[in-house]
């Protein structure tokens, strides 16, 4: 089991106080109070991303997050408008439901490696639109709209969770769930990927014939891997949902599927936290390519293009040297 | 004797192939038993059938009387049958001791869940998989490489890591896709004692590809020779030596050698 060294503690307690204490005081001082739904966004894509980036560690190229977001989405907003369901009972079960969807289309696809498994995923978000504009729960094209905001949470008459409708700024207390969110899936990870079952997807990734020979089920942990990938992308969406209200057949699209794998690239895919970095950079690098205005795609390709071909191994690989993979 | 592994009439086609045709004999309890032939005989193919990584075409192999033909790899490993690959196949960018520890899967007794919570049994397993690690590499005489990169070995220690592999998973028989090739007299011989005291001191029951002659005559109980998909002899090496089909079918294939 891994401890953390002295070093890692420092980091984490810095990155918890950036982004619990700098950043709100950046925002209240500055008035900049839009930054909010940006970095709420970047947390919640980063969740997701974080499923993708599990898939890539089983050595499937998962282009199909959207897909898992988009049902998350509508899980939860059903289960809250439709069945009154409190928010954040919804959030867990659109998740399992996502992750329930992934263990179905799973069985089949898994056994599909490189570019077919690649194209088969390419195809899902498409599919989960179709399927959303086709069956009356979803409301087709009007989507579901006008959900409320979360409501509270407490437990013996202590709140652990205020009523977001009677908040102030919402957006502030969205930005904390997010954030706590975020935390914890990347806590998660770190424990699986330096757990057994991280051990085995590596050996997996490396050579599934080796693996099934010192008899590892490679089908079963598959599995596993996807839906807990689908599963964090399922509460990625129902969260954005959420956030903004309502959901449409195109809240996710097949774009958003590419961006999550993109966000793993950039991060890099030896690193548990690539795709945090991965998401933050990408989402800032598209909005700061909008000055370009009818370039803005022709620039961030090539400048995608350039980043994977120098720094094959993500962001992440760009660090002192000596210190190389350590952060696992 | 009761036998350990039972191969019956097993036939392999890949198409209009016959890779193996009615195959049949039987492996006892802590032999070394090789299996011999020239190149395309079928070799590798039995193998992949006796592991399950292929499916038989027809007959069966037993193991303790129990069928573990047309399984999954996995399951069979479970039970105690364990291969290694013919080509080098490793975990590249894990180290020795790294590829040892995981390769204990089948010793753990903490379910996955259990590694993510970090439960007493977990941990136990944890400490007792590099435990077993150690002992295993010092066994193996493998201490000086233990912490290297996979990728970084030179080929002869390859070979050693995918037996090593195969011999983490604490198996009750092992089968090895020719561990000799590309080794030197050296290296080989080194290999062979190995190979035997795997078989003394670990009480494992050993099946072999090889091409090695001196190394086969040396190491072997028993042996098994194929022939374009067909047995045509068993017995001891000193049989398969005066055997007249034997030194036909190798004399037919010209450059091969069987080494009296
Ligand atoms: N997957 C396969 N598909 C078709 N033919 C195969 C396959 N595997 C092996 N063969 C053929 O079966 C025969 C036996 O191969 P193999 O068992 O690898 O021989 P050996 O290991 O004795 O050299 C060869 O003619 C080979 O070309
Ligand atoms: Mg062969």
């Amino acid at each position: 089991m891994p401890k953390l060294s002295t070093i890692q503690w420092a980091g984490l307690a810095f990155f918890l106080l950036a982004i619990f204490v700098a950043v709100p005081g950046f925002i209240a001082a500055s008035g900049r109070s839009d930054l909010y739904y940006t970095l709420t966004s970047v947390a919640l894509l980063s969740i997701a991303s974080a499923g993708v980036w599990l898939t890539f560690y089983i050595g499937r190229i998962n282009i199909g997050q959207g897909a898992f977001a988009l049902i998350g989405a509508y899980v939860s907003a059903i289960l809250v408008t439709k069945a009154g369901m409190s928010f954040w009972l919804s959030l867990p079960l659109a998740g399992l439901f996502a992750a329930g969807v992934a263990v179905l289309i799973g069985l089949p696809i898994l056994r599909l490696r490189g570019v077919y498994f690649a194209m088969i995923s390419l195809v899902l978000t498409q599919v989960v639109t179709l399927t959303a504009l086709a069956l009356p729960i979803t409301n087709g094209a009007k989507g579901i709209t006008s959900i409320p905001l979360p409501g509270g949470v407490s437990i013996l008459g202590l709140t652990l969770i205020p009523d977001f409708a009677t908040l102030e700024n919402p957006r502030l207390a969205f930005y904390y769930s997010a954030c706590v969110l975020m935390v914890l899936t990347f806590a998660a990870m770190y424990r699986l990927v330096n757990s057994r079952l991280g051990h085995l997807c590596r050996s997996m990734q490396q050579n599934e014939e080796l693996a099934s020979s010192i008899g590892v089920n490679i089908s079963y942990i598959r599995i596993i891997i996807f839906a807990i990938s689908s599963f964090l992308g399922g509460i990625g969406g129902a969260m954005f949902g959420s956030i903004a209200q309502s959901v449409y057949p195109s809240s996710f699209q097949v774009a958003d599927s590419v961006n999550f794998m993109l966000n793993c690239f950039l991060g890099g895919l030896g690193y548990v936290f690539g795709p945090m970095l991965g998401t933050l950079v990408l989402y800032f690098g598209w909005d700061l390519l909008f000055e370009l205005g009818r370039f803005q795609l022709l620039a961030y390709s090539s400048l995608l293009i350039i980043l994977m071909l120098f720094l094959p191994n993500g962001l992440l690989s760009l660090r002192l040297p000596g210190k190389k993979g350590d952060d696992k | 004797m009761s036998h350990l592994l039972e191969v019956r009439h097993v036939t392999k086609k890949f198409g209009g192939l016959t890779a193996n045709s009615d195959i049949s004999f039987n492996v006892n309890e802590n032999e070394i038993l090789s299996v011999i032939g020239p190149n395309g005989a079928g070799k590798s193919t039995l193998f992949k059938m006796i592991s399950s990584f292929l499916p038989t075409t027809a007959g069966e192999v037993l193991f303790k009387g129990e069928r573990i033909s047309n399984l999954k790899p996995h399951v069979v490993a479970r039970k105690g049958v364990v291969r290694t690959f013919q080509e080098t196949t490793i975990f590249k960018s894990m180290t020795v001791r790294e590829s040892i520890i995981v390769a204990q899967h089948l010793r753990a007794r903490a379910s996955l869940a259990g590694y993510f919570w970090g439960t007493k049994t977990a941990h136990e397993d944890v400490d007792s998989f590099g435990q077993y690690a150690d002992d295993l590499i010092e066994f193996l005489g493998m201490t000086e490489i233990a912490n290297e990169q996979a990728s970084n070995l030179p080929q002869g220690n390859l070979r050693a890591l995918g037996i090593a592999i195969g011999l983490a998973t604490d198996p009750k028989v092992l089968l090895l896709d020719e561990p000799f090739a590309g080794m030197n007299h050296d290296e080989t011989m080194k290999m062979v004692n190995l190979v035997r005291k795997v078989r003394d001191d670990r009480g494992v029951t050993v099946l072999l590809v090889e091409h090695d002659m001196p190394a086969v005559m040396n190491i072997s109980d028993r042996i098994v020779v194929l022939n374009f998909g067909e047995m045509i002899a068993e017995g001891t090496p000193a049989e398969i030596q005066n055997n007249e089909k034997v030194i036909e079918a190798y004399l037919g294939s010209a450059d091969d050698e069987i080494g009296i």
